[in-house]
């Protein structure tokens, strides 16, 4: 079979960039640490939401220094908590789940983002910085009301952060 | 010697009733092209807030329609009556047994209606029948079972289509036996294996799980094990949308450019690299899905990259065939030889066109196939940027073009005007750069996809590339363009079902320069390309699924039941109904608990 030497090196050339591409993402897996959305929760009950412990009440909790979780509860059409809070400067791991159908958890123009399936939990691990609001939206078709589904995850600083805290202890 | 004579007489001089199948195909896919179109218009306007017709809660019962019509009807009804001239025109024999043709015919147009009924009966609630669980139709969101059924079989009927092209294959052997198959046959014979591996996870989780449940008889479906059936259809369904364009790219084009195909060997080596590899990536849709390993996403990924190559391959093969057509009309120099090509011609055109477009969706592709960039866009408008370029330019955009080209051979009739067909494919380009171009940004700035209303009440986008709302106009006004395309074509060929026939339209198609005695004899060895695709996908897919089936049950973890499809009144007969099969629920999974 006859190839063209011009062929040969697109060819070759082809199989590079095809490398490099897989070889990025393998680097991002092992050098920074990316971490992707797995299997690292066993499944859970979508009809029973209401008697598990981490997400009868949706909440954000202190579980380190600078470290936070957040069990987040998605259903048709919105998110619980909502707004979410967090301090700044922490790491927040969210752990977020579905009461009915499948939906998406994402924070507007970040990389934060998951599919949310009932029967499973998904955990993405995130790094805040400075105060700020973001949008969160569901990005998976969920059923008529699905434009509708949004909610807050708001960024604070320490000592508003403190304040809130402190004040729904009192409650 | 078969060459003469096809210089003579066209495909409907030669074929006629193979032609009216062919016919007959392709005016189902504009119908459907045609809906689509006047479904895409109502929701491009909708969403960007231009026009609003309907309320936001039916938007979903227009992106249902817009996308089944176009990527199921128009795109395979299209397919099968290529094929089929293909298959015919390049053992240039009639196909065994019309009756069978008309059979797969009927059975696919009746699946069709069957699905379309059960989509557009959503705008009215005079009944109780609805299926707005868009294209992908993911559980537990519940269609109603017309819904399935008719997908069900429409599909029974592209693998009769598939078995009557193989069949008539297997006839022509007969007759020739030490001949290599016709390229054309080639590639309609490794298209369709792959569609039988790649069709037959959606048929069973459609016959075993979705159907059952949607009549009622099972109570629950594991959300995560029917999403990932359903990608293990969704992806290679891409390629055999893809695989029609590519065999016009291949067969077609370069002699519209004036010259021939470059190579026939590499054409099968890519065919057969798609047959390989179109089916085990489909876990890289579900990077983001919960309930899934890394290790398993991390395979796909290295798959999908390789299906690059085959792709890389067309863009040289293709190029280098319309630059030898350009150097025998005259052209020259390093680029001159781009202005000796038949601009002109809307079928050379708009092939080009949606190659060039092809291209740009190759590389936003690339970021989508990125495990870990792909959290940037998942689910973002970013998504729908990219597959308008590639199944809505590169395959429709061809799909049109190849039309102006092949409608006089199978009618004898000219094409009513050539000049707007020209003027057609060129605002199809520039609809689809404007809208594309601005969905591709949004969805950076995060807007979500699949939705009526994607300004939010709580917080606005971040600007970039321009404002969401000047994208919105960027978006609004290349949708209107495409409808108008769209338009031009429909009434164009309307206009040129009212020529009268006329004879000397045949234009036969030239063999390779690298012809088929140059590939080696185990490129048309087809069992085994069939024996390894299966092997790559039980290799891909056999853990995924046992772990799925594993952590979720076959019947899944205790997830309801929503349909789209009953009224609020009867939704809560349905919730009673649904607990009354708790209990079957609860004694079935303990059974397969037992099995497992």
């Amino acid at each position: 079979m006859h190839i063209h030497a011009y062929e040969k090196l697109w060819l070759a050339a082809s199989v590079m960039l095809i490398l490099l591409l897989v070889g990025s993402v393998t680097y991002g897996a092992i050098g920074p640490g990316v971490a992707m959305v797995a299997d690292s929760e066993p499944t859970i009950d979508a009809g029973g939401l209401d008697e598990d412990e981490r997400f009868s009440e949706p909440r954000v909790e202190q579980v380190g220094e600078n470290e936070y979780e957040a069990y987040v509860v998605s259903f048709q059409f919105g998110f619980q908590p909502d707004p979410i809070v967090v301090p700044e400067n922490s790491t927040v791991t969210f752990y977020v789940t579905s009461r009915d159908v499948i939906h998406g958890f994402e924070v507007a123009g970040t990389n934060a983002n998951t599919m949310v399936v009932p029967g499973e939990v998904s955990e993405i691990k995130v790094e805040v910085e400075e105060p700020q609001e973001y949008g969160l939206i569901c990005n998976e078709y969920c059923g008529a009301g699905h434009h509708a589904m949004e909610g807050k995850v708001n960024v604070v600083s320490q000592a508003e952060y403190e304040d809130r805290t402190s004040g729904g202890d009192s409650e | 010697m078969s060459e003469a004579i096809e210089a003579e007489r066209t495909f409907y001089d030669k074929f006629p009733k193979e032609a009216r199948i062919v016919r007959a195909a392709f005016l189902s896919s504009f119908l459907a092209l045609i809906l689509g179109a006047i479904f895409g218009i109502i929701q491009t306007l909708h969403r960007t807030d231009v026009a609003r017709i309907i309320p936001s809660t039916d938007y979903y019962t227009v992106l249902t329609a817009h996308g089944v019509f176009l990527v199921i009807s128009f795109t395979i009804f299209f397919l099968v009556g290529l094929f089929t001239w293909a298959v015919v025109r390049s053992l240039d024999r009639p196909l065994l047994n019309t009756k069978i043709t008309w059979t797969w015919y009927a059975l696919m147009a009746v699946g069709m209606t069957m699905t379309g009924v059960s989509i557009l009966a959503g705008f009215t609630d005079a009944i109780d029948m609805s299926a707005d669980v868009l294209f992908t139709f993911y559980a537990p969101l519940q269609a109603h079972p017309l819904f399935y059924t008719g997908l069900a079989v429409f599909i029974v009927g592209s693998w009769i289509a598939g078995a009557d092209w193989f069949r008539t294959w297997l006839a022509w052997k007969r007759e020739n036996p030490d001949e290599r198959i016709p390229l054309q046959t080639f590639m309609v014979l490794t298209t369709m294996a792959m569609w039988y591996i790649a069709s037959s996870a959606v048929a069973a989780s459609v016959l075993i799980f979705l159907l059952p449940w949607s009549l009622g008889l099972i109570d629950q479906v594991n959300p995560t094990l029917t999403r990932t059936l359903f990608w293990f259809f969704g992806h290679p369904v891409v390629y055999f949308w893809l695989m029609p364009a590519y065999m016009l790219w291949y067969t077609v084009l370069p002699k519209i450019a004036g010259g021939r195909l470059f190579s026939d060997p590499l054409a099968r080596v890519v065919f057969v690299l798609f047959l390989l590899l179109s089916t085990p990536v489909g876990i890289h849709h579900q990077y983001l899905d919960p309930g899934i390993a890394e290790g398993f996403k991390f395979i796909s990924m290295t798959n999908t990259m390789f299906l690059l190559l085959p792709s890389l391959l067309t863009a040289f093969t293709v190029v280098a065939s319309v630059e030898y057509g350009a150097r025998q009309r005259g052209g020259s120099g390093l680029l001159g030889w781009l202005t000796d090509l038949p601009w002109r011609k809307p079928e050379f055109t708009g092939m080009m066109l949606a190659g060039l477009m092809f291209a740009a969706g190759g590389f936003s592709g690339m970021v989508n196939a990125g495990m870990n960039i792909n959290y940037m866009i998942h689910n973002t408008i970013w998504v729908p940027g990219h597959f308008h370029l590639t199944v809505g330019t590169a395959v429709a955009l061809t799909f049109m073009a190849a039309t102006y080209w092949i409608w006089p051979q199978i009618t004898n009739k000219p094409i009513y005007s050539r000049t707007i067909g020209l003027v057609q494919v060129v605002v199809w380009f520039i609809g689809m750069a404007l809208m594309s171009n601005a969905m591709h940004a949004q969805g950076i700035m995060g807007v979500p996809r699949r939705t009526a209303e994607p300004e939010y009440s709580g917080f606005e986008y971040a600007t970039m590339f321009g404002g969401f709302e000047e994208l919105n106009i960027q978006i609004a006004i290349g949708g209107t363009l495409l409808f108008v395309s769209t338009v031009l074509f429909i009434g164009n060929l309307v206009l040129t079902m009212g020529n009268p026939k006329v004879s000397g339209l045949a234009d036969p198609l030239p063999p390779a320069l690298s012809g088929p005695n140059d590939s080696p004899k185990v490129l048309d060895n087809l069992r085994l390309w069939v024996g390894i695709a299966l092997t790559l996908v039980v290799l891909a897919y056999a853990l995924p699924l046992a772990a799925i089936i594993q952590r979720g049950g076959l019947l899944g973890p205790g997830v309801g039941t929503y349909p789209v499809w009953l009224s609020p009144a009867l939704d809560a007969l349905a919730n009673t109904a649904v607990s009354a099969f708790g209990a079957v629920g609860d004694a079935s999974a303990s059974l397969v608990e037992v099995i497992r």
